[in-house]
């Protein structure tokens, strides 16, 4: 049985036009078809956030999302956040942190992060701490992705226009 | 681990532009076709193997089911508004503080953002975070199918785990209560193995109308202590007229360890289970002393 459909739908801020079969899922779209790999295969059940990806500038875990769902709408995944090969202010925030030791968290909580940030331009660190509770990660005890936070939210206010 | 397989399996994939066209699909292919919400449990139950629906009828776009209203103190919800936006709705903050305090704590931001409240009743989990928030409120859903339209109070909604007063072919489209008065003090508690993205062992809802030192009615919803959530009729009973004091607080407590019916599983141990249902009951009690006091 193959009832391949056509999915188009603006990926990093360039519209893509894929077929694929209604059970695949954004997850396996993304780094199959896309090679879009920073979006990572965790739990597959929605609960580690490994794989989230922002959808119309929402995080959302792409492991529960079937692939013709993002018809027309907006996908943003690690690859897009870095202009021209310069890191983003949050990804530089996080390197300066020390806000990575294994890495596979990373692009999820980075994409978050800029959800959050997004909203809310200075969050408290109660804030942050909500935010991130859908983003696993296993080897920072999370006190140095707060940090990054915190500094990316410097960072990213003094480059925005006032 | 590696990048292998579809996961799911494979259906018959249908997107409906109306609730009149999901209706008559779910009509057509009657017992065939499951519809997909949210997608936070149908995609992992799909995963497990535990569902192969042949075909999918694919809510998405019924952007007509997407709304939080009030007719004066009647709260409508659309089945198919996310979690996210009931958390965020100043609407539903001020009139039914509860229930955004259930979804401020329901899963994690991810999951709020995709999951619906539809799909959280429906799914009929034990645990359903809007569940007992919403057995408080007198909620009562609205269904419909393409030949009949019903009106179901929440209580009589859910039959067991996973099953639901529901026909396949039907719809939950909303959710309604009428908004409890600002006198009326309400309780909410969730108790999980951490404070954010958490499963519930126990949760507890409460409202309480309270004259003077005396309860006037009590209404208490419990999660994941029995095949269904649950109100303590023998409990709430026993509250009204009580006085609020330290000892009716434990006789509640005592009282409610009688009427749960908690499993052992992963999470906790049906004794747990028990005693954090008490204890929760008795705490909501405290605080209500708390709040009249002041």
């Amino acid at each position: 049985m193959s009832n391949r459909i056509s999915v188009s739908f603006i990926a990093n801020d360039k519209p893509v036009s894929v077929e694929a079969e209604p059970n695949t899922l954004l997850l396996d779209l993304l780094r199959r078809q896309l090679g879009l790999t920073s979006v990572k295969r965790g739990c597959e059940t929605g609960e580690c956030g490994a794989c989230t990806v922002l959808l119309d500038g929402a995080p959302v875990p792409s492991c529960l999302i079937l692939a013709p769902r993002v018809e027309g709408r907006q996908i943003l995944t690690l690859e897009g956040l870095a202009k021209e090969g310069t890191p983003h202010p949050i990804q530089e925030a996080f390197v300066e942190a020390n806000a990575i030791q294994c890495g596979y968290c990373t692009p999820a909580l980075i994409l978050t992060v800029k959800s959050l940030l997004d909203r809310v331009p200075n969050p408290t660190e109660r804030e942050i701490r909500k935010a991130i509770e859908g983003n696993l990660c296993r080897c920072t005890g999370y006190w140095k992705v707060v940090d990054a936070v915190l500094l990316a939210a410097s960072k990213v206010q003094a480059l925005s226009p006032k | 681990m590696g990048d292998k397989a579809p996961l799911i399996p494979q259906f018959e994939y249908h997107r409906p532009a109306s609730l009149q066209d999901a209706l008559e699909l779910l009509e057509n292919y009657n017992g065939k076709a499951k519809p997909l919400a949210g997608g936070t449990d149908l995609i992992v139950q799909m995963r497990d193997r535990k569902a192969a629906p042949g075909h999918i009828v694919d809510l998405a776009h019924l952007k007509e089911l997407d709304y939080i209203v009030a007719d004066r103190e009647l709260v409508r919800i659309g089945a198919l508004t996310r979690i996210a936006s009931i958390q965020g709705s100043e609407l539903i903050t001020r009139m039914a503080p509860i229930l955004a305090r259930a979804t401020d704590q329901f899963a994690s931001w991810q999951i709020r953002n995709i999951g619906t409240i539809g799909g959280n009743l429906c799914n009929a989990s034990p645990a359903a975070d809007t569940a007992p928030p919403l057995m408080v409120l007198g909620a009562r859903v609205r269904t419909k199918s393409a030949s009949r339209e019903r009106d179901i109070p929440l209580e009589q909604f859910f039959e067991g785990p996973g099953q639901t007063a529901l026909d396949p072919a039907e719809l939950v489209t909303e959710v309604a209560f009428k908004a409890p008065t600002r006198e009326a003090q309400w309780s909410y508690f969730k108790l999980g193995r951490r404070s954010g993205n958490t499963l519930s062992i126990v949760s507890l809802a409460a409202t309480f109308d309270v004259d003077g030192g005396e309860m006037c009615r009590a209404r208490i919803a419990l999660g994941a202590v029995a095949p269904v959530p649950l109100r303590p009729k023998r409990t709430e009973a026993m509250l009204e007229g009580a006085k609020l004091d330290v000892e009716t607080g434990i006789r509640a407590g005592e009282l409610v360890a009688a009427e749960v019916a908690p499993i052992s599983d992963v999470r906790a141990s049906a004794d747990y289970r028990t005693a954090m249902s008490s204890l929760l009951v008795r705490k909501s009690i405290e605080a209500l002393m708390g709040a009249s006091k002041s």
